[in-house]
């Protein structure tokens, strides 16, 4: 597959401060890239970078083959969609549409064509002759990204443009934006802080912390192996269980008790102070536990009923531990469990630099 | 559970309102407040209307004896300035060319300051910004010399494209303070989806913005215009003998030295100067409110 976006050693500094640091990612054709992290990490920097809406302090961006690093946006065949939807309030449905084709000097005929086409993917043909005051926020949203589509371009960026809704729009449009995806097979990148938008939209995501990408990888690598620390406990909810402990071998020594992580495969043998990660969910109690090749008796503390599941915290070597199971079993404060675990499914990080072992 | 008693007294739906004594003393205040400021316009009015034979009867507050329109008549028309007797009326009309010109002018450069000022930053651009709103504090008299023997320099001195200068100069701390203060509170992503279309430096003016600045506009064309209108200082030097504004021109009537004082001529054409910014202010109170607020609302 041809590279549809090849951000190339790019750098960004403000004064002394550098938000973006020596960045390099190639995004496939038709591929959906999410970049996620917590605020203030240089994502939206990122795509504003892209986009063309901010200049680079070093570096090279290619769109399309072209390298469009000195390039006005609108030269560079992107289409973006924001986070307060930026439609422009006295100009209805319709001038919002067609506003970038009109400023290009576009044929009419030409513009109310690709008017027409974007509002019946988006369905908001109903809503053309209205005023931006005049929708719902989940409508303008569809207009801003329709506002992207009619400019019939090859990637799409998106920043976080779900943050402005509320929990039930917003789950609605992101399966809106996948099936748009899968219809029309632009690339996309997308930002976003929420890790759901990001694990349920991404081919792949990128993890950025301070400016660096932690991790790029496909939404289950990032879950189940996760690179260092920081990508670890940003990903998931609740969030993986951190022990720390003494690393020999492949035994793991926590509060005097050694646990064999036989199972686990490490890049390289490793020993001193070290980090057991453990998802929730592979905690399992009760009878699952005696068929785990770890497997200790803990009390439960206390118990969080969450609907689909239920959240307990017990401790392993004193540290506290989260474990996830079904609704359906009966679990209570003051209980003495079983739980174990599977260490194949858990990760293990170096104490000191943070990164996987 | 216990069960409530519910009795007459409890409270219930919206809290009676009471007139208390400190609230009496508020109103009484405020009232004698009012009369105390609306004396002197009722004393202009009053004045405005009687014979001269009336007003050197002295009783200030007393209603006209023998209602007359002379005063007025005579203030618009015949009244002397010096040598001429045309009286306000050429300066009324002077003011309505001075202010027609340079509020539009001076609005439109503080746009656009203001416009480039919180979207297109630059190196050195929120310096320039302090400089501009610096010059807000600047006291005229101190500028005045220097600015005379500039504009005479160039032949602007005494003309009337020499007074709009003038009064867009002076109007542009304020308004370029107002305008940008206004397009910074606009969300910045309206801007970059303006360039992301295409739209360049004027495209984005013209087409997304400026349709957008309507309710601080009625401000700064209220500002301008009550400010232009009032203006002393500036008509007397800058404006020339040709387009002296109704300002200046009232001040020769009420300051002529030569035969009687005729105060009922010259309380008609105070009244008749302060007129226009009155009218201003009381057609466009509400939409002044609208615009001073409008800032604080989201689209």
């Amino acid at each position: 597959m041809a590279t549809s976006v090849s951000i190339r050693d790019l750098s960004l500094n403000f004064g002394a401060v550098k938000v973006l640091e020596k960045l390099n990612i190639e995004v496939e054709q038709g591929e959906f890239i999410v970049l996620l992290g917590p605020s203030g990490c240089g994502k939206s920097t990122l795509l504003n970078c892209i986009a063309g809406l901010l200049d680079v302090s070093d570096g090279q961006i290619f769109i399309s083959g072209k390298n469009v690093t000195w390039d006005e946006p609108k030269d560079r065949g992107i289409g973006m969609v924001f986070q307060s939807y930026a439609l422009y309030p006295q100009m209805t449905v319709e001038r919002n549409l067609s506003f970038g084709l009109r400023v290009a000097r576009m044929p009419s005929a030409e513009v109310d064509a690709r008017v027409k086409r974007a509002s019946e993917i988006l369905q908001i043909e109903p809503l053309l002759k209205r005023r931006p005051v005049e929708l719902a926020g989940g409508q303008r949203q569809r207009v801003a990204i329709g506002r992207a589509l009619v400019r019939d371009v090859d990637v799409f960026l998106f920043d976080e443009p779900l943050s402005n809704l509320d929990a039930k729009l917003r789950s609605d449009l992101r399966v809106e934006i996948k099936r748009l995806h899968q219809r029309l097979k632009n690339t996309m990148i997308y930002v976003t802080h929420d890790q759901v938008e990001a694990m349920t939209l991404a081919d792949r995501i990128a993890i950025m912390r301070d400016g660096v990408i932690q991790q790029l990888a496909d939404p289950h690598t990032i879950y189940n192996k996760p690179d260092n620390l920081f990508v670890a406990g940003f990903i998931g909810s609740p969030s993986m269980n951190f022990v720390k402990g003494t690393l020999k071998g492949s035994d793991f020594t926590v509060a005097g008790s050694t646990l064999s992580l036989a199972g686990y495969g490490f890049k390289a043998p490793a020993s001193g102070e070290a980090i057991l990660g453990i998802r929730p969910e592979h905690i399992a109690i009760h009878d699952d536990a005696r068929k785990m090749p770890i497997a200790l008796e803990t009390e439960i503390e206390i118990v969080e009923p969450m609907g689909a599941d239920t959240v307990a915290w017990g401790k392993i070597g004193g540290q506290q531990v989260s474990l996830r199971t079904s609704a359906d079993v009966t679990i209570k404060p003051g209980d003495r469990v079983l739980m174990g675990f599977d260490p194949a499914r858990g990760s293990v990080f170096d104490a000191a630099s943070g990164q996987r072992l | 559970m216990t069960t409530m008693t519910m009795g007459a007294g409890d409270p219930r739906g919206p809290k009676p309102k009471r007139m208390t004594a400190s609230r009496i003393g508020v109103y009484a205040f405020l009232i004698i407040s009012a009369l105390f400021f609306l004396t002197p316009l009722w004393v202009m009015l009053v004045t405005s209307f009687k014979t001269m034979d009336e007003v050197r009867q002295g009783f200030l507050f007393n209603w006209p004896a023998n209602f007359t329109f002379d005063p007025w008549i005579k203030a618009w028309d015949t009244a002397c300035t010096g040598r001429y007797c045309d009286g306000l009326k050429p300066g009324f009309w002077n003011s309505v060319k001075i202010t027609l010109l340079s509020v539009p002018v001076s609005i439109v450069v503080a746009m656009i300051n203001g416009y480039a000022l919180s979207f297109w930053r630059y190196k050195g651009s929120e310096l320039l910004f302090s400089v501009l709103v610096f010059g807000a504090f600047v006291p005229y008299q101190v500028v005045i010399y220097p600015l005379i023997i500039g504009m005479s320099k160039v032949g602007l001195f005494a003309t009337l494209p020499g007074i709009v200068i003038v009064h867009t100069i002076f109007g542009m701390p304020i308004l370029t303070l107002l305008y940008r203060n206004y397009f910074a509170a606009l969300p910045s992503e309206l801007f970059k989806a303006g360039r992301v279309d295409g739209a360049g430096f004027w495209g984005i003016f013209f087409r997304i913005m400026l349709p957008m600045s309507v309710p601080v506009s009625i401000v700064a064309v209220i500002l301008q215009t009550t400010g232009i209108w009032n203006d002393f200082l500036f008509g007397l030097v800058f404006a020339g003998r040709e387009n002296m504004p109704m300002t200046v021109q009232l001040n020769n009537i009420v300051q002529t030295t030569t035969g009687i004082r005729e105060y009922n001529v010259n309380m008609a054409a105070t009244i008749l100067t302060a007129a226009v910014p009155l009218v201003v202010y009381f057609v466009s109170g509400k939409w002044f409110v609208r615009g001073i607020a409008a800032g604080a609302v989201k689209g």
